[in-house]
């Protein structure tokens, strides 16, 4: 049946790779942070432990044990011990088990930081700005990048002498280095726009107009940031891809056969862009971190803020749970590339005429 | 000989490897030249430059532009080591499954597009907030290089698979020569320049990593990088203070070696693949 559906297939085989590529990533992100010695009750004991004296501070202890994981539970949710009193350990593998079953419903753990507050919720406040900021940069940028580079390749002369150098060390400087230099020269220097945060402190998010206007307000030089950067980025890849079609067979030929020129272009233009698109999906990894340590620059408070503090506080169930969380979307967003190649690309439509 | 003039004919090889260079000979000759202190205090914080402090002076008071000639050091250190490792540990499987193919050519790919799709920051993240003795330069160095081999797989797999079929390869089988031999004698030379190239780009991918991480605050304990200049920056409010000098150096040297890179790969697939010559 699939045999007559290679869109279908095509999208179901990818569905299926992605499927993996997660459970690895979540697996990834189950050993890693427990490879190292770090403990995060060792982390809170450190904090909380001043002033008590040991039989209160080993019954905090086991309290925040339990809370992550590390000793077992019976049913009635009291702890397992030995015959020595001492709280049996949970092993490994069961707690990657629970673990597992704990990020399916979509509960990420304990903050250590803000403790009892759940990861979950801090992430859920902090998600909408990173869309807010990646998904449109990303998007936009991809699809302005790929128009200009095309544009540069075909008309060549001043145009492109001036815009490749310009893409060029656009696509060269950091995210993170052109945020600092938008923030020195625009906030601090020349105070058009705010330096740091997501909108101003006096208000509290809500859909309301105040609201909304200020954070488009703070939002132009995080957007710039990292817009333009992608822009130039992709404009050097589909002018490079573009000077390489203009010099195929097919497009001679289609020359000598006296084909318009905007046809050529427009067969060009789509024979170029799919390797485009692939090369998308390929980086977007790289963008979507690039555009997270942006955020740090403007103090965006997004998950690129909220890694930084939980690092900086040891806070690990923040920091891993964002990690799940960036992976995932990533895995999304690379998951839509594919299926948009399997629609566009003629290559995967053609089995199916041609059965 | 006949490459090297092709390539000194381009405007933008000489703009590259001029300006690598002079990056280079910076972080190499900079501590013979000048007399680099980064431990003792030469003023009070954020001075402007002067004559005594060519570039001012840092939030503790230390000179900037020794800091920010051991911070060039020990990023272009992060980017060779990275880069070498990224290159070498990427070209392997690449060769290796491209020329191969088959079940093991599968996994090597499987494997490579599973890393390749999940960010490496993210990986390095997990790994370096779990270290909790600390990182070293070489250590990020090394999970730099961990982390972003698959790209260079990727590329060099394409690459060794289309040479695989290629009929010089053929007749060095036929004529009884093991992998080994054809791998090294038969394909290797073919990809040299594009390894090359893959090198370039991963040096420049481990600087600016090296960067990201030590703005995540996950930078080398050990050493001053040029990320950590700007984390340091970034954290003492040297931007709200209007202290230039405390971050724009460190950006102008991360760029500036960035750009020397990536110039000087497209300078170098100008020449080494003709078709994009016009």
């Amino acid at each position: 049946m699939l045999k007559n559906h290679p869109v279908l297939k095509h999208i179901l085989g990818r569905a299926a790779w992605y499927l993996v590529t997660f459970l690895v990533a979540v697996t990834i992100n189950f050993f890693l942070p427990r490879m190292g010695k770090a403990n995060p009750v060792d982390t809170i004991m450190a904090k909380v432990s001043a002033g008590l004296d040991t039989k209160s501070a080993n019954a905090v202890e086991e309290q925040y044990l339990k809370e992550f994981d590390l000793v077992q539970v019976d049913a009635h949710g009291k702890v397992v011990r030995g015959r020595d009193g001492k709280a049996l350990k949970t092993s490994l593998g069961s707690q990657f088990v629970n673990y597992l079953g704990m990020s399916l419903r979509g509960d990420l753990g304990g903050s250590i930081l803000q403790h009892p507050k759940r990861v979950s919720e801090i992430i859920k406040g902090a998600i909408p700005w990173t869309l807010a900021l990646q998904l449109p940069t990303i998007v936009f940028g991809w699809l302005i990048g790929n128009v200009l580079g095309a544009l540069a390749a075909y008309k060549r002369g001043v145009f492109d002498k001036l815009f490749y150098p310009g893409a060029l060390l656009m696509s060269a400087i950091p995210a993170f280095c052109f945020g600092i230099l938008l923030v020195y020269w625009f906030a601090i220097k020349r105070e058009w726009f705010p330096a740091v945060g997501g909108y101003d402190e006096g208000l509290t998010p809500a859909l309301s107009i105040p609201f909304l206007s200020s954070a488009a307000y703070y939002y132009v030089l995080p957007f710039l940031s990292v817009f333009l950067l992608v822009v130039g980025g992709q404009a050097i890849g589909m002018r490079s891809m573009c000077i390489y079609e203009l010099g195929t067979d097919y497009v001679k030929y289609a020359k000598l056969l006296g084909v318009k020129e905007n046809k050529i272009l427009y067969y060009m233009f789509r024979n170029a862009m799919l390797p485009q698109l692939t090369g998308l999906a390929v980086s977007l990894g790289t963008m979507v971190g690039g555009a997270l340590i942006a955020e740090i620059i403007f103090s965006y408070p997004g998950l690129g803020m909220t890694i930084l503090t939980a690092i900086q506080s040891n806070d690990y169930p923040v920091i891993t749970g964002c990690c799940l969380l960036v992976t995932t979307t990533v895995l999304i967003a690379n998951f839509t590339a594919d299926l948009l190649i399997g629609l566009l690309d003629p290559r995967i439509r053609a089995v199916q005429g041609g059965k | 000989m006949k490459l090297f003039k092709n390539l000194l004919k381009q405007p933008s090889f000489i703009f590259g490897a001029s300006l690598f260079l002079l990056t280079l000979l910076l972080a190499l000759l900079g501590p013979l030249v000048f007399h680099l202190d980064t431990k003792t205090r030469v003023g009070l914080a954020y001075m402007p430059p002067s004559a005594k402090a060519w570039l001012g002076t840092d939030h503790l008071g230390l000179d900037m532009f020794s800091l920010l000639i051991q911070g060039l050091r020990s990023s272009l250190y992060v980017g060779f080591v990275a880069g070498t490792i990224a290159t070498v540990v990427g070209t392997a499987v690449g060769v290796y499954g491209g020329y191969k193919g088959g079940l093991i050519d599968d996994l090597l790919t499987v494997l490579t597009n599973l890393f390749l799709v999940i960010p490496s920051l993210i990986v390095l993240i997990l790994i370096s907030s779990s270290l909790e003795e600390g990182r070293s330069l070489t250590l990020i160095a090394l999970l730099i290089g961990a982390t972003t081999w698959t790209w260079s797989a990727r590329a060099v797999r394409a690459q060794a698979s289309s040479i695989r079929a290629r009929d010089h390869v053929a007749l060095a089988r036929i004529n009884g020569y093991g992998t080994a031999g054809i791998v090294a004698l038969h394909i290797l030379p073919y990809l040299l320049s594009y390894i090359f190239m893959v090198f370039i780009i991963q040096t420049a991918t481990g600087i600016l990593t090296e960067a990201s991480m030590s703005l995540l605050g996950l930078g080398p304990y050990d050493s001053i990088s040029l990320g950590k200049i700007l984390n340091e920056a970034k954290t003492n409010e040297a931007l709200t203070d209007g202290a230039w000098w405390a971050f724009m150096p460190a950006m102008v040297l991360i760029t500036a070696t960035v750009l020397a890179l990536y110039v000087l790969n497209t300078s170098l697939e100008g020449v080494f693949n003709p078709r994009l010559r016009k």
